[in-house]
């Protein structure tokens, strides 16, 4: 009976592997959430790179500033430069019907974007900006391909252009590949600086897609300990009276 | 099944045991219920303190704020009606502001205010709700041929005076609520805060 | 203690409250074989109570109204004190509802637990599946993401494939001529509603079960045997035997429930999809819409079968089917014995093909349409309805073996 269940899951097992992710290859993130020198060096650029078009309308400045290790005055004086007060939440200016206007779409709301799209996804996007003339902005993302928006931290990384491959596709027929990104003027930070910016902004992005998260794992080995304390008791408890059924 | 072999007491403590630490855990469990009630971010972030500028307030009239959601009210006082005040002390309900509640400390003095010139205070009857009107006329009223200023509320007749102390013999039972509050410069009062001065 | 004999007392003068203790817990006896497909039931029971608390609570600060509803979940997660444990508790817990139900269902499969005298016991029990189905359903739209949106568009585009009062019909279901706030706001209703006559059904489903007595692993009719007291020889009291035994399978569970919330809540985006952290835009369409991952395998069968007469239709009548047929399951087994254990290797294939064909479906259904997964599906869809309605055959032509009279460990 155990081998019928057990010979189920290991011949359904192979379907995990076949559930693999398609589109670009993303870059691995390497953030680390516990580092909170990162966390604030990402809420700077955050607030100086990106708040201008994109709100982060589900964060509160108070919170933020909790969770960084920043006093509400830090926050204010340094993160904050309209007159929202220290419990609102991250919003912007910019009247969504006129974001439509310039840019065809509303620059969307950021505050979860790291949960829908994922932390590798976010970082090679904003590391992936190459220049395209055809483009209204004149950039495009390899990662988002024919994205609306100008790359923001482009006087940081300079700019870079596409390189393509020529590969045959399924039916034979070629078709360029990217390859690699080959660097065209030099920004104001090396290379390694640059993906440390984009490293520090994801990690402050995917704190802001759930601040609690931290603190979820660390509740979480308390109520694993308890539960599991409990779950001897019971078996204990569960031998002494099934002792004498047989 | 036999009856042999049941050893009771095994049974009783480790189901007492089980029961305790299930009993806690039942306690874990329902703690965060019961915490998901308290004010939210949200409800904190609107409670917030406001500020009012005072700078434009003539002696004589009142501005109101809105914080959490009720009216505060500030009035500019004038010579006449700071001097008025210990003469009313005797028709009054509790004209030392002996009900702590009704204030913060540092306003349980004649004037129930930081600054003599300016009262501040929440401009909700104490008797069931209503807001009172402002009668800052010193003349007699058809409520009182004795009127010094102050505030009549209209729904059932209270009255309270220019330190928004209740006359006695009306129905609402208390003065009105001064809320913690202080001075950043000499025109601007943060309503909702005092630093803890309280 | 005599206090509480008084009262006792006069609750049971007023209320026969000793009456249900005895009948039901306390000199209710189940078979003593149970064995750890038997925690599911009360299992199911606990994760149940799990969703109405958690669904009440997160009803006290969750707006159902297009413009609020994604903010009102953030809230949630970010504003209400141990809101975000409320939710991720509600969340898993509606896909631990799944995964106990199936596995409480196929404990059904392998024992008989639906044969004679168990038929209305188990035809209540699909009943409550269904009623799970839905108020999954309309949850699932509650949070108005993108895949809420999309997911809840296409479902209710196949009431609009059903010929000539389709069209109606989605519109009625809908309040609208799409997927818009005021569906939302009655979905939202329904949600509420359908957990409360979901509890009633438990209760029947209870009732019912306890006239009749449980099965168990060997299929044996206990009360067959009793002793010189009238009480079956191979039964146990429920209580205290079963209350503290699904004591210890509650906190097995407890850990695992525990561990998913506060270590993995999205579950790799199967508990809490990706594309649904994305605001519900009716302009833009996702590049997969696939339902949560307890519904895919019906998915799959949807898909599976071909448009006719250019008509979606006869998808919908199979993935109707597939979920009806489980109310003839006790009809269709012939076999002369419950259990698997004394079927033969003709049953114990189809079982494993069964179970395997089901997962199957359900990884096709989050899958998107290739040519060689839709023939996938087209065979899996086929095995699936064959292992029902060929039952009636391959369970007579069976090999048996004898049944003992008394349970076996």
């Amino acid at each position: 009976m155990r081998k019928l269940i057990f010979a189920i899951f290991l011949a359904a097992a192979p379907m995990l592997g076949l559930a693999s992710g398609e589109g670009p290859h993303l870059e691995e993130a390497n953030i680390d959430l516990g580092d909170q020198a990162s966390l604030q060096r990402g809420a700077k650029y955050f607030v100086n790179y990106c708040l201008s078009c994109h709100s982060a309308k589900y964060q509160r400045y108070n919170r933020m500033a909790k969770d960084l290790g920043l006093t509400d005055e830090e926050v204010i004086n340094n993160l904050m430069f309209t007159s929202d007060k220290i419990g609102d939440t991250m919003n912007i200016a910019m009247p969504a019907d006129k974001a439509t206007g310039w840019f065809g779409n509303p620059p969307p709301d950021l505050s979860v974007i790291v949960r829908a799209r994922g932390v590798n996804y976010i970082y090679s996007y904003l590391r992936s900006f190459y220049l395209d003339e055809k483009r209204p902005f004149g950039v495009n993302n390899t990662i988002f391909p024919d994205v609306a928006m100008p790359n923001p931290l482009w006087q940081l990384q300079g700019s870079q252009k596409a390189v393509y491959e020529v590969e045959k596709d399924s039916a034979g027929n070629d078709v360029q590949v990217f390859d690699h990104f080959e660097p065209v003027t030099a920004g104001t930070l090396s290379p390694e600086e640059f993906d440390q910016v984009a490293r520090d902004l994801t990690a402050f992005l995917t704190y802001v897609a759930e601040p609690i998260q931290m603190e979820r794992k660390r509740l979480g080995v308390w109520v694993l300990l308890f539960i599991a304390v409990f779950f001897v008791l019971a078996y204990l408890l569960n031998k002494e009276y099934w002792k004498n059924i047989h | 099944m036999s009856a042999e072999g049941v050893d009771l007491k095994k049974r009783r403590t480790l189901t007492l045991a089980t029961s305790a630490v299930g009993a806690v855990g039942a306690g874990y469990v329902i703690y965060p219920f019961l915490a998901a009630w308290a004010p939210s971010e949200k409800a904190k972030a609107a409670g917030a303190p406001v500020e009012a500028d005072i700078s434009k307030l003539e002696p004589g009239q009142l501005m109101s704020v809105k914080w959490r959601g009720k009216p505060v009210w500030i009035v500019c006082r004038t010579e006449q009606n700071l001097k008025d005040l210990p003469t009313l002390d005797d028709r009054l309900l509790d004209p030392d502001s002996n009900d702590t509640g009704q204030q913060p400390s540092y306003c349980k003095n004649p004037t129930r205010s930081i600054k003599e010139k300016y009262l501040v205070a929440v401009g909700i009857c104490t008797h069931l709700g209503c807001s009172p009107t402002y009668r800052p006329e010193v003349a007699p009223t058809d409520f009182d041929a004795n009127w010094k200023g102050g505030f009549y509320c209209p729904c059932h007749g209270s009255r309270f005076d220019l330190a928004a102390r209740v006359f006695s013999g009306v129905p609402a039972p208390k003065n009105l609520e001064i809320p913690p509050y202080q001075y950043l410069s000499d025109t601007t009062i943060l309503i909702g805060a005092d630093g803890g001065a309280a | 203690m005599n206090m509480m004999k008084n009262f006792v007392g006069w609750i049971d003068d007023r209320f026969p409250l000793t009456k249900v203790w005895n009948e039901h817990l306390a000199q209710y006896y189940a078979p003593k074989n149970f064995n750890f497909w038997y925690f599911f039931g009360s299992l199911a029971l606990l994760v149940l109570v799990n969703q109405i608390l958690t669904g009440v609570w997160l009803a006290m600060s969750y707006k159902p109204d297009a413009e609020l509803a994604f903010g009102s979940v953030e809230y949630i997660m970010r504003d209400v004190d141990w809101g975000w444990l409320i939710r991720y508790m509600h969340s898993t817990g509606a896909s631990a509802f799944f995964i106990v139900i199936y596995l409480h269902m196929f404990r059904g499969l392998m024992y008989g637990s639906y044969r004679k005298p168990r038929e209305l016991l188990w035809i209540i029990g699909v009943i409550i599946y269904l009623a799970m189905m839905a108020t999954a359903f309309f949850g699932y739209l509650l949070p108005w993401g993108q895949m809420s949106y999309w997911g809840a568009q296409v479902i209710v585009n196949l009431f609009s494939a059903v010929p000539v009062i389709g069209p109606d019909l989605g519109v009625w279901v809908r309040g609208d001529y799409v997927i818009s706030d005021v569906t939302l706001n009655r979905f939202y209703a329904l949600h509420f509603l359908l957990p409360f006559i979901l509890a009633a059904l438990v209760f029947v489903h209870i009732v019912a079960l306890h006239k009749v007595g449980s099965n168990n692993p060997d299929g044996i009719e206990i009360k067959k045997n009793k002793d010189a007291n009238g009480i079956p020889k191979d039964g146990i009291p429920f209580h205290p035997y079963y209350t503290v035994h699904d004591t210890l399978a509650v906190a097995g569970f407890l850990f695992l429930f525990a561990a998913a919330i506060f270590y993995a809540p999205e579950m790799g985006g199967y508990f809490l999809e990706h594309p649904n952290f994305e605001p519900a835009n009716p302009l833009k369409t996702p590049l997969h819409i696939a339902p949560v991952w307890y519904f895919t395998p019906f998915y799959a069968i949807l898909r599976a079968v071909p448009s006719m007469m250019g008509s979606a239709f006869p998808g919908v009548v199979a993935m109707f089917a597939s979920i009806l047929i489980m109310f003839f399951l006790p009809w269709l087994d012939r076999s002369p014995v419950k259990s698997i254990r004394y079927k033969g290797m003709l049953f114990k294939v189809m079982l494993f093909l069964f179970a395997f064909d089901f997962i199957l479906l359900g990884f096709l259904g989050t899958q998107p349409t290739t040519d060689l997964y839709k023939l996938m599906a087209q065979i899996g869809t086929f095995y699936y309805f064959a292992f029902f309605l060929l039952m009636p055959i391959y369970t007579k032509l069976d090999k048996t073996k004898p049944v003992p009279e008394r349970v076996t460990k």
